[in-house]
């Protein structure tokens, strides 16, 4: 089964794997979880400030984005960015946005939808006197969310959050449908390359099997110890 | 914007002369909707297998199911289509691999199966959580009664459990719905897949795509209110769904 496997393939592809390609894949992640973190929270700010057509937008943003298959809003993203792009600089015409940018953006429009979801259950789960005593403090609305309400809605959903962005992690590898190079198109233009697929798919597959499987671990730990101290 | 809007392109003829570029896209939707009902039933029954050994009392059985669940949760979905369209056929005996290699429709085949597998992972899960929702007292009084394990399963936690984990399983069909558009990566022509090619040949970016998202969208409209009525059918009397 394993008779003619070629570890060299992969030792020889190290560099360009991880330099290159995971490189890519955690700082996608990473700009794609905070952009993301910062939408969302204020798409969730949207949809509870009692403001009946605020709120409407960004429930039909949540809702749209979130029954449209990831790829399809890759798709939508890449060929539609270069037209926004002209319409806001007024350029002649479709300006030329780098596969990185546009792949930046798709994830932090897809990925505020999901975050806004929990976010909002986070700050719905602030009990109600919390910003009532705010208030009475004399607080503005921007005061209370930003000093009262949102670090805590922010640490009680802070294990879904980071769930959500190992889910997002693993998502990133969908840009290869654009032939963008994360770590799993870096392993796959060398699998193609040097014809050995079975030793690239096969190593790619441990690497992310482990990261994800030690980042849930550490959120599971997180877990137990928020759940102890409340 | 300097697009060439031309909404008529779907009532053109397709490259192949077949048909108009809006049967392309049905005929993608048909694919869409055949694969995720298939993966749907895989991941149904896996999924509930599953689900059940982790909560079995047998230690043994609810380590294979963590198992399971942490490998099929931890890759992601196109490593994991990769793996099965890809290495899969290499690492069988020569003659399976090859067997597997000229089946007809392999990546309809694939897909089903690959989605099934990655969404049962989230299925399990979901059973595990009601199950474990359910008062303990439940299992106690059907050991008492004198129930089996199986029965205790089949008669008692089971009925409660899906009834009440119904409203996460449909979001997790709509999932799988929309995870059966990763399958364009090993061939698979369902609607993401048709809505590109549409644009490759016709090169109506938008209106390719925004036929796609209007389908995706009924797809889900009409899965949600199904469900809403099923749900209503068969919620629970006493719980706060139930009458």
């Amino acid at each position: 089964m394993f008779a003619n496997f070629d570890f060299d393939v992969i030792r020889r592809a190290l560099p360009y794997l991880f330099f290159e390609g995971m490189r890519f894949t955690l700082t996608l992640t990473a700009l794609s979880a905070f952009g993301g973190l910062v939408f969302g929270t204020l798409i969730a700010l949207m949809r509870l400030s009692g403001y009946r057509l605020l709120g409407r937008i960004a429930g039909l943003y949540v809702d749209f984005m979130r029954s449209l298959p990831l790829v399809l809003v890759i798709f939508w993203f890449y060929f539609l960015v270069p037209y926004i792009g002209q319409w806001l600089t007024g350029a002649s015409r479709p300006i030329q946005v780098g596969a990185y940018a546009s792949s930046l953006i798709t994830f932090i429009m897809f990925e505020a939808a999901y975050f806004s979801e929990i976010m909002r259950a986070g700050i719905q789960s602030i009990s109600r006197g919390q910003p009532a005593a705010a208030q009475a403090l004399g607080l503005t609305y921007s005061q209370t969310m930003r000093y009262v309400v949102l670090p805590q809605a922010f640490r009680n959903m802070l294990p879904v959050l980071l769930t959500q962005t190992i889910v997002l992690f693993q998502d990133t590898s969908l840009v290869y449908v654009v032939s963008i190079p994360d770590f799993l198109g870096a392993a796959s233009i060398v699998a193609q390359r040097d014809g050995r697929l079975v030793e690239m798919y096969l190593f790619a597959a441990l690497v992310y099997f482990v990261i994800c499987s030690c980042a849930s671990f550490a959120v599971r730990q997180l877990q137990s110890r928020i759940a102890v101290m409340r | 914007m300097n697009y060439h809007w031309n909404w008529h392109i779907f009532l053109e003829p397709d490259p192949t002369g077949a048909g108009t570029y809006l049967d392309m896209l049905l005929s993608g939707l048909l694919v869409t909707i055949e694969t995720s009902l298939l993966a749907w039933v895989i991941a149904l029954i896996s999924g509930s297998i599953v689900g059940v050994m982790r909560t079995l009392p047998s230690k043994t059985a609810s380590w294979i199911g963590f198992a399971y669940v942490e490998f099929f949760r931890n890759l992601p979905l196109l490593v994991q289509l990769f793996l099965w369209f890809f290495v899969l056929p290499e690492l069988l005996p020569r003659a399976a691999g090859l067997w597997l290699k000229q089946l007809p429709h392999a990546p309809f085949w694939t897909a089903a199966i690959g989605v099934g597998l990655f969404m049962s992972a989230r299925v399990a899960e979901q059973l595990r959580a009601g199950i474990g929702s359910l008062p303990r007292g439940q299992r106690m009084a059907a050991t008492a009664l004198g129930l089996t394990t199986v029965q205790t399963y089949a008669y008692v936690l089971l009925p409660m459990a899906f009834r009440i984990i119904l409203p996460p399983l449909t979001s997790e069909f709509l999932n799988t719905i929309k995870n059966t558009a990763v399958a364009i990566t090993i061939g698979l022509l369902e609607l993401t897949g048709e809505a590109r090619s549409m644009q490759e040949f016709s090169f109506q970016v938008f209106e390719a795509f925004t036929g796609a998202t209007v389908m995706y969208l009924l797809v889900n409209a009409v899965v949600v209110t199904f469900m809403r009525f099923v749900e209503r059918a068969v919620a629970i009397p006493g719980y706060i769904t139930g009458k």
